[in-house]
């Protein structure tokens, strides 16, 4: 391997063959200007971090798939038991065939345009697509087309990404950019009650062509159900626990609540993502569903509102169902895109999960915000950076305009020989 | 009564191969020289030509833009080479230093009741001039300016530095010479700081605020304490200078002899037995450190600490401003899935499977891999964490690569040296070469406002 990046040091494919060997091993290189020693970690360990608070989702979502197709069919086990009826072969074999699919197109195709436009560009691979590409699966539907997700997957990284520059300089988070894609291009295959569950797609469009074989199966999400003020159909079938363990319904990653809250206590503890932007996210969601509520108990809206569902939803709640939680923890949490001063974070944080909430119930064609409202928040973020930083900058003014500033002795000779020749 | 200064924010880092607080005289050199590069933004005359013979103290050359600026040679000898690079650029100045050494002599200078004037004719023609630098830009001050202050740190917080404390035992009265002299040059304050105890031999002098610092590196750096004492506003000018220094400018007030005698702490973890050795300015290295031994080959000789000295070699000599040398292992290996590995035998600001928070106070032997690559920018708020100063430094530093000059002086370019932002460098996760983006920075506004 190192004889191969030799071979190719200075040729066109450099950057190709030493993304490769910087896979595999951290480079020679030493130091050569300023501090003589560096620090431990670099980008690659930083990446794969965030990676690690991932892969337990990920796990999850596999035999959620599984789950939720077959309880679709067979009605919601009685007596649930997480051995018996959730981690089970069929289960994960399900996840098999549908996730991990999700997962290689994700990569592959991510890691080929981030390839090609480094050997393009002549700059190294970057390790940002590493995070960008298990992300994408995981808040994606179920059955979400390959080709589609390739499609997405292209026009994320580049419009997302390198028109930007690339890693670091993009303005919107990628995998953000790959959904809200797919969610205006395909909207039918992205929304409703038929794409969160696999095969529900198929199943009634065959009931639709007349096969009178299948049974029909919905996966409404919880949201989904309380935008058609559908509490009582909800509640009936999942309860509060399945919301937080996270066996319900949803984009791929996105329901396990008890894990991303691991994840994100895991990723805090290893310092790589702000706890500002999670905490202050988490009390601005429940900061607007208080208000929802609020209304509701005044009487401003009543059941007949077709807010009501949602408006009337426990404030706390809207933390346990959709992607809130995985929002908050894995994307907005985004250093390239989110607020880079630390009481920048605390406003962007908390206008990401104000913003989610209010979108999620006011949104008629479709009953979730984190996404729409954590890409407004990447747009936003710049300039709440800057007003933070303008407050730093004008203490600097005051403390210029109150300081005694001493002539220099060159400045009065100057003005000597000014007057002088005048 | 002074003041205390403490400091949360910042990170120490802990290496193994700290100096032996024993002293031993280092073996004489027979080449001294003057590296250039220590002289930033100088641009040299040479006053003797090559084979000439000199005294110590006598001007070898002189700044162009301020003939009365002189660099003097540290011994006696004969001027053997001037080694040129790029357009003739004079890169090192060696002399052969005689046998028997013979002085250049001052007339002695009464410091209590010297002009300002007096005071820097005395120092510029020395040669002790150049010691005094100035920020904004971190360059050697100019003598026809006048300082809003001057400031002195005797507080060490840098990995392996010399121990102030230590070296300047016995050495008051230098000191409060010198610290009379300056304080003529400035209508403010002389701000001295010293390590909390005030064990420091600054501690005791007159003349001086003292203000007892405490916290992690970066506390004892001056920059970190300006900030803190009186932060420089645009326009405004402070001088800084190295305690060591002014034991120089103190005994040649006092005696009028210009005595570029050091003592130098030898560390790192590639020295067999660290220690400290009494030597001069422009010493060849290696006088000393075979003295102590060597472990292994592949090391790398700094001149000064591991975060803001220069890259040396082993047959390199000993900088203008140093007082200590560092040899630690080079670190030109590869690490097979060294960026998913757990990590204990490393230093972290992070807890990303790596284990250093878990012993705060265990010693590192960390070489020179940069364990990673350059990278763009991409975590935030790490900085923030280790960086003291009332300034945002990714975004100055940021300021400083796209060359937005009003950006740059308005994020406090001008409060900050290159050595302040060593320990962002240090933790930085996408490898970025931060002193070298602050000093072009610097050059820049200089360059362009001046």
């Amino acid at each position: 391997m190192h004889d191969l990046k030799m071979k190719y040091k200075g040729k066109k494919m450099a950057p190709a063959i030493n993304a490769f060997h910087t896979f595999l091993y951290t480079p020679d290189e030493t130091t050569h200007s300023g501090s003589h020693v560096r620090g431990a970690d670099d980008l690659k360990r930083t990446m794969n971090t965030v990676i690690m608070a991932l892969v337990p989702v990920l796990l999850f979502s596999m035999f959620n798939a599984g789950y939720q197709h077959y309880s679709a069919i067979n009605g919601f086990p009685e007596n649930f038991s997480l051995m018996e009826h959730f981690i089970t072969w069929d289960n994960l074999w399900i996840g098999l065939i549908k996730v991990l699919p999700l997962l290689a197109v994700s990569y592959g195709v991510g890691l080929l345009v981030e390839f090609i436009f480094a050997v393009i560009k002549g700059h190294e691979v970057e390790e940002g697509y590493l995070v960008t590409g298990i992300l994408v699966p995981l808040i994606v539907p179920i059955d979400t087309p390959l080709w589609m997700l390739a499609v997405a997957v292209v026009f994320g990284v580049v419009i997302g990404k390198e028109v930007f520059g690339g890693t670091g300089m993009n303005i919107l988070n990628p995998a953000l950019t790959i959904r809200a894609f797919l969610f205006f291009a395909y909207p039918t295959w992205m929304s409703g009650d038929k794409v969160w569950v696999h095969e529900a797609r198929e199943r009634s469009e065959a009931i639709l062509a007349g096969a009178s074989n299948v049974d029909a199966i919905s996966g409404e999400t919880i949201l989904g159900y309380l935008a058609q003020n559908n509490e009582a159909a909800m509640s009936a079938k999942y309860s509060v626990a399945d919301m937080f363990y996270g066996f319900i319904p949803g984009s791929v990653g996105e329901t396990p609540t008890l894990l991303i809250l691991l994840g994100g206590l895991f990723l805090i503890f290893s310092k790589i993502a702000s706890w500002r932007i999670m905490l202050s996210a988490v009390i601005g969601s429940l900061v607007m569903g208080l208000m929802f509520n609020g209304v509701v108990e005044q009487g401003w809206i009543t059941e007949t509102s077709k807010f009501y569902g949602l408006m009337n939803f426990d404030f706390w709640k809207h933390l346990i169902v959709g992607g809130l939680a995985f929002g908050i923890v894995y994307m907005a949490t985004d250093p390239v895109t989110g607020a880079q001063t630390n009481r920048g974070k605390w406003i962007y944080g908390f206008l990401i999960g104000f913003i989610s909430v209010m979108i999620r119930v006011f949104n008629p064609a479709y009953p979730e915000g984190v996404f729409l409202a954590i890409l407004l928040m990447n747009v936003f973020a710049p300039t709440i950076d800057h007003y933070v930083i303008r407050g730093n900058v004008k203490r600097r003014m005051k403390r210029l305009q109150n300081a005694v500033i001493h002539p220099k002795d060159s400045d009065a000779q100057a003005a000597e020989l000014k007057a002088e020749t005048v | 009564m002074s003041k205390d200064i403490r400091i949360k924010k910042g990170m120490n880092i802990n290496l193994v191969g700290a100096a032996e607080q024993t002293t031993s005289k280092a073996v004489l050199s027979n080449v001294y020289a003057l590296n250039l590069n220590d002289f930033h933004g100088i641009t040299p005359k040479m006053l003797v030509k090559q084979g000439a013979e000199v005294k110590a103290g006598e001007a070898l050359f002189y700044n162009k833009n301020l003939e009365n600026m002189l660099f003097v040679s540290p011994v006696s000898g004969e001027l053997i080479e001037i080694e040129r690079g790029a357009r003739r650029r004079i890169l090192t100045i060696k002399i052969l230093a005689d046998k028997t050494q013979s002085h250049l002599e001052h007339e002695k200078l009464d410091v209590d009741s010297a002009s300002a004037q007096q005071i820097k004719t005395q120092l510029l023609k020395s040669g002790c001039w150049p010691f005094i630098k100035q920020r904004p830009y971190d360059v050697i001050a100019n003598p026809d300016t006048t300082p809003k202050a001057i400031f002195v740190s005797g507080y060490v917080t840098a990995p392996l530095a010399a121990d102030l404390d230590y070296v300047l035992q016995g050495k008051e009265a230098e000191l409060q010479a010198a610290i009379t002299a300056l304080g003529k040059l400035t209508p403010g304050k002389v701000h001295v700081s010293v390590g909390k105890s005030r064990k420091s031999p600054l501690a005791g002098l007159n003349g001086i605020e003292l203000h007892g610092v405490s916290g992690p590196h970066p506390a004892g750096l001056v920059g970190t304490q300006i900030n803190r004492i009186d932060p420089i506003n645009k326009g405004e000018l402070v001088w800084t200078i190295s305690p060591q220094d002014l034991v120089i400018i103190g005994e040649l007030l006092l005696t009028g002899i210009y005595n570029p005698e050091r003592i130098v702490a030898l560390a790192g973890s590639s020295v067999k037995t660290p220690k400290y050795y009494k030597t001069k300015i422009g010493t060849e290295v290696s006088t000393f450190l075979y003295a102590s031994g060597v472990n292994g080959e592949n090391f790398r000789v700094i001149n000064g600490d591991v975060l803001t000295g220069s890259k040396s070699s082993q047959d390199g000599f000993l900088g203008y401003y140093n007082n200590t040398v560092t040899a630690i292992p080079e670190g030109d290996d590869y690490d097979f899935f060294g960026w998913n590995r757990p990590i204990f035998n490393k230093i972290s600001a992070t807890r990303a499977l790596t284990f250093s928070w878990l012993q705060p106070n265990k010693k590192y032997d960390l070489n020179t891999n940069t364990n990673g690559e350059h990278r763009a920018f991409v975590l935030t708020g790490q900085f923030e964490k280790v960086f003291p100063l009332d300034i945002y430094p990714m975004q100055l530093l940021k300021a400083c690569m796209y060359k937005d000059l009003d950006e740059m002086e308005q994020l406090g370019l001008y409060e900050v040296a290159p050595e302040d932002f060593s320990i962002t460098e240090f933790v930085d996760v996408s490898k970025q070469p931060h002193q070298q983006i602050i000093r072009e920075g610097l050059d820049l506004l200089q360059k362009e406002i001046g």
